[in-house]
């Protein structure tokens, strides 16, 4: 076995200076004062044994196994809920101890399966585990002798795990995991004494409201909760620690296999990002990796009319050479250029950069980051100095305000959300800016002190609305900004203007201003004030000067470089921060360094032996536009669907077909290689050797779990199609391009895979300065030496609701889903979300003679989907809601060409639209019915 | 809603009203200064043969960038009444 088992030390550390003497078995241990005596009995190396207690949730008392006896203390107390005392002397091992935990164990075995050889959580059992440490050897009262829950009902209703109720020894681990790790409260313990049970609110799990974390599952001692994929397979026999390859929080998980075979995914304790929590994508949704739909061989064709033919490596790498060297000679060198992606490793992003400025020699290279978070790297960098948000996840337990802009963590974010909401049941108040009542606003617990339910495209009013409250009342952090910031005074001369008070905007934003100035109060108040946003804020025409305006708002409430603040962007996929960093973005070089400075060209001229423009390439709707116009004449895309995801589906398949040659190297054949020439297998993240990059900067090792499928790695092949095109592009393994990125980049020089394996991750800047890392940025100074107040005038976006397209269209994602869904729509997480559907207002539907479940029309000037309709009063009166997972729903057929001023970010979340019940025969023939991939 | 316009005039223009709150001069230059800095040559040209040839529907704070970016000197600013409504 080589399984990683982490230590459980039974109860939650405690933080604090206060420290606390004791003796255990004789033995002395310092500990933080509150901590628990199990705990302390653990850190001194004596376990108590434990069936209710495990060290990620707060102690519950009920097993009665871990009982000690204390000195000068009457009977024997739990371990788990008796904190310990100065000089306190505990004995965990005592003759009469040992009777009376065995006694307990008699009393759980009587009413437990003895199926141990055949149950599926055989060698994973802490029954099993307790049993024999406390050396139980009969059992008096008989097995499942007299009234007994044995024949209890399995529930498998949940397609990735059982609950097994016989097996149950009703622990509350579950409910509790539920309750205080996850934030669902989904569980419960119902009935009294022998009745008690577990259970999902009187339903089945499917049916609850079970967000299938897997919190319960890995919280529970017994097979009552078990993967079904342990139950099939098998416990598995090795751990390849990894990092989760969905969203931008970055968890950390144990591969668990079997041979080469992935039984399970399982949250590691010891991961910056997620200290041992999941969501049901990480965790469970890892089946597309093997799907049948996955290609594992290269193929060519002449025309996108021909078939695919499959090719050797060689025969493709060549063709994509040749054929790109040919359109250079008769188009230019400009004519061709490449797209890194997100999902793809920092090491697979830098080297297509590097293959698009060495080898191709030119600055064609962008990333899907254009249509994300690309705001935020010009936002933040022009304020604060560098791309990037300022803070690690852990603080958010310090802050007492948050404000959530443009985001909705519990479905995008889920594992950060749960954090979140930790700390939000602990007291701090919550401000939710955003047109739809996300699932934050009011959840367990949990009530937003102000909803701000803003019209789509006012942002910056709202923004600047804040500012001049800040302002005009005398809220600002005067010392703050006197000694850390500059170009204030003109800022705030512009903000306090009558033009954006709350008054004025109000007729704007649709907010009363009321709620705007208290809200502004509340924020500027703190005393630690935090701002945590999504693609709510940046896919805007104003997405840019949003981010600046928050950054604004930190920097005037003195809100930056502590713990429990800061300017926080939810990066949506796994490595957007990282695809950024590796210098993807045409103007910038890896560290996000101008291409235009000499300094910067000059170590990567000298070291890559070529020379590099000084002018920025095309970005992404650049390169579709120049293809329509005809001198962009070729594409290399990295893992990235750009025919679904991108704006403007039509105009975007337009410049797609105008190239001579489109190379897509992906695990499917998804939407964008329906017009490729060339395509190349990619790998899954479980074949991957490298690092991605988190929200929170967190450099995390991606580790394979098994060799390429493909039979070559990403990079690799990336650099075969340098040498191809005659620039020696060569490494022996995937750390020697870490080694590179730590050469070139100041913020990098001090990682490496070496530095990760041996401390886990690091959060950039790592170098010198911060050998391990910089939890927190701008602590004394901001990167760029002052903060910097930016203006943000408002200026309303040109996409506006109008006679024939009343409705203002925002789009989305659903926990179970990811993105274009080229994962998990090859996952049961189908199960959750067949299919993509349109929330309507009760108002807009009725007016429309729409029901719910109604096939609708969703038009916009641009295009035109059909799609079934949700009721939903979480939307506000003219604006309608739909996600982007299925290719079939087409929702960015609708989306326009309108972008980011600055950065040309799709204005993804303003589009005016007309929908239309669904009637005619024609368009009922027509209608697109969304089928999943596949159910597996 | 579109207006039809090539997409290098139509990027211009939205960079243009961004900055059209400012005094002209400094506004044409931080106009210039950002397509500059994120423009590909071929869209600046594109740019400057649009202004030399039709030019009727750019920004008159984008024509003052383009000849910013032609001639890094202070651009004048057109008369007030050509000026856009913001």
């Amino acid at each position: 076995m080589s399984l990683l088992k982490e230590p459980d030390l039974g109860t939650p550390a405690r933080k604090g200076d206060a420290t606390v003497e004791v003796e255990i078995d004789g033995q002395s241990v310092v500990v933080p004062e509150g901590t628990s005596v199990m705990r302390a009995a653990a850190l001194a190396g004596m376990d108590v044994p434990k069936l209710c207690a495990t060290d990620s949730l707060e102690a519950f008392g009920s097993c009665r196994l871990c009982l000690v006896e204390i000195d000068g203390v009457k009977g024997t107390p739990a371990s788990c809920t008796t904190p310990v005392r100065a000089g306190m002397a505990v004995r965990t091992q005592t003759p009469r101890l040992e009777k009376l935990r065995r006694g307990v164990m008699e009393l759980y075995i009587s009413d437990h399966p003895l199926d141990c050889l055949t149950c599926s959580a055989n060698g994973d059992c802490e029954l099993q585990d307790m049993s024999g440490v406390v050396g139980l050897r009969e059992v008096r009262y008989g097995v499942g002798e007299g009234e007994n829950h044995l024949d209890a009902p399995t529930d498998s209703s949940n397609p990735y795990f059982d609950f097994d109720a016989s097996k149950c020894i009703v622990c509350s681990r579950c409910v509790r995991a539920c309750d205080e790790v996850q934030g669902t409260f989904a569980l419960t313990i119902e009935g009294r004494g022998f009745d008690s049970k577990v259970s999902p609110g009187g339903l089945d799990f499917l049916s609850s409201e079970c967000v299938s974390c897997g919190a319960c599952v890995q919280a529970c001692p017994t097979a009552t909760l078990e993967e079904r994929s342990v139950v099939d397979l098998g416990m598995p026999t090795r751990s390849v620690i990894t990092t989760c390859a969905y969203c931008g929080v970055g968890c950390s998980f144990k591969a668990e296999l079997k041979g080469d075979e992935l039984v399970r995914m399982v949250p590691y304790k010891d991961g910056g990002a997620n200290e041992g929590h999941s969501c049901v994508k990480g965790r469970f949704a890892f089946g597309y990796a093997t799907h049948p739909d996955r290609q594992l061989s290269p193929m060519v064709r002449e025309k996108i009319t021909d078939e695919w033919r499959q090719v050797s490596w060689e025969e493709a790498i060549q063709t994509v050479a040749t054929r790109m060297r040919d359109i250079q000679e008769r188009h230019g060198t400009g004519a061709i250029g490449g797209i890194t992606s997100s999902r793809c490793t920092d090491e697979e992003v830098y080297v297509v950069q590097k293959m698009v400025r060495a080898a191709f020699g030119n600055n064609n290279v962008d990333t899907c980051a254009r249509v994300c978070h690309s705001p935020t790297g010009y936002g933040l960098k022009q304020t604060f100095g560098t791309s990037a948000g300022t803070q690690d996840f852990k603080s958010v337990d310090d802050a007492d305000v948050i404000v959530v802009i443009g985001a909705n963590p519990t479905d995008a974010h889920p594992v950060f959300a749960s954090r979140m909401k930790r700390r939000l049941r602990k007291g701090a108040k919550l401000i939710v800016m955003d047109p739809r009542r996300i699932g934050l606003v009011r959840s367990p617990h949990i009530e937003a002190a102000y909803h701000l339910p803003l019209r789509p495209g006012t942002n910056v009013a709202m923004v600047n609305a804040f500012a001049h409250v800040i302002v005009t009342e005398g809220l600002a952090d005067e010392e703050f900004v006197a000694s850390r910031c500059e170009d204030y005074e003109p800022w705030a001369e512009f903000i306090a203007r009558p033009e954006n008070s709350p008054e004025e905007l109000e007729e704007i934003t649709g907010v009363p201003a009321a709620d705007v100035r208290a809200a502004a109060r509340l924020y500027a108040a703190g005393p630690n004030s935090a701002i945590y946003y999504g693609l709510g804020v940046t896919e805007h025409s104003q997405g840019s000067t949003m981010v600046m305006g928050m950054a604004n708002l930190a920097m005037v409430t003195g809100n930056i470089g502590r713990d429990g603040v800061g300017v926080n962007p939810l990066r949506g996929q796994n490595n957007v921060q990282g695809s950024c960093d590796m210098g993807s973005f045409p103007h910038e070089l890896p560290g996000y360094r101008h291409v235009s400075d000499d300094n910067v060209r000059d170590i990567y001229e000298k070291l890559w032996g070529t020379p590099i423009l000084p002018e920025p390439g095309l970005r992404i709707p650049n390169m579709f536009d120049a293809a329509i116009d005809g001198s962009f004449r070729a594409l290399f895309v990295q893992g990235e669907d750009i025919a679904q995801s991108d704006p403007n589906t039509q105009h975007v398949h337009a410049a797609l077909s105008a190239m001579e040659l489109v190379v897509v190297q992906d695990l499917f054949l998804n939407e964008t290689a329906k017009f490729a020439h060339v395509f190349l297998p990619g790998t899954s993240f479980l074949e991957k050797d490298g690092t991605f990059i988190n929200a929170e900067r967190r450099i995390n090792r991606v580790r394979p779990v098994m060799k390429p499928k493909t039979g070559k790695h990403e990079w690799e092949i990336v650099c075969e199609i340098a040498r191809a095109m005659g620039y020696p592009m060569h490494y022996d393994d995937t750390s020697q391009i870490m080694d590179e990125i730590a050469l070139t980049t100041p913020t990098f020089s001090g990682v490496s895979f070496d530095l990760l394996d041996r401390v886990g991750s690091v959060q950039w800047p790592c170098n010198e300065n911060a050998p391990l890392g910089t939890p927190i940025m701008h602590k004394e100074t901001f990167v760029r030496g002052k903060g910097r107040f930016m203006p943000t005038n408002y200026v309303p976006t040109k996409e506006r609701s109008t006679r024939k397209y009343p409705l203002i269209l925002t789009t989305g994602r659903i926990l179970s889903q990811y993105n274009v869904g080229a994962q998990t729509r090859r996952t049961a997480n189908v199960t959750w979300h067949p299919e993509d559907t349109l929330e309507i207002h009760p108002h807009d539907a009725e007016v429309r003679g729409i029901n719910d479940g109604d096939r609708v029309t969703l038009a916009s000037r641009v295009g035109q989907t059909s799609l079934h309709a949700r009721i939903s009063d979480r939307m506000p009166v003219g604006v309608v809601y739909t996600t982007f997972h299925h290719p079939v729903t087409g929702a960015n057929v609708v989306t326009t060409e309108h972008s980011d001023w600055a950065t040309n970010c799709p204005e993804y979340k303003v589009t005016a639209v007309q929908v239309g019940l669904q009637t005619s025969k024609v368009d009922a023939d027509k209608a697109q019915v969304a089928v999943p991939v596949a159910g597996s | 809603m579109t207006d039809g316009l090539p997409p290098h005039v139509r990027l211009a223009n939205e960079i243009a009203i961004q900055f059209a709150h400012l005094d002209f001069t400094d506004g044409a230059t931080r106009v210039a200064k950002h397509m500059h800095d994120f423009w590909d040559p071929r869209m600046l040209r594109a740019l400057f043969t649009y202004k030399d040839t039709t030019g009727q529907d750019l920004d008159p704070l984008a024509a003052a960038a383009v000849d910013h970016l032609r001639h890094p000197t202070d651009p004048q600013p057109p008369p007030r009444e050509s000026r856009p409504q913001t």
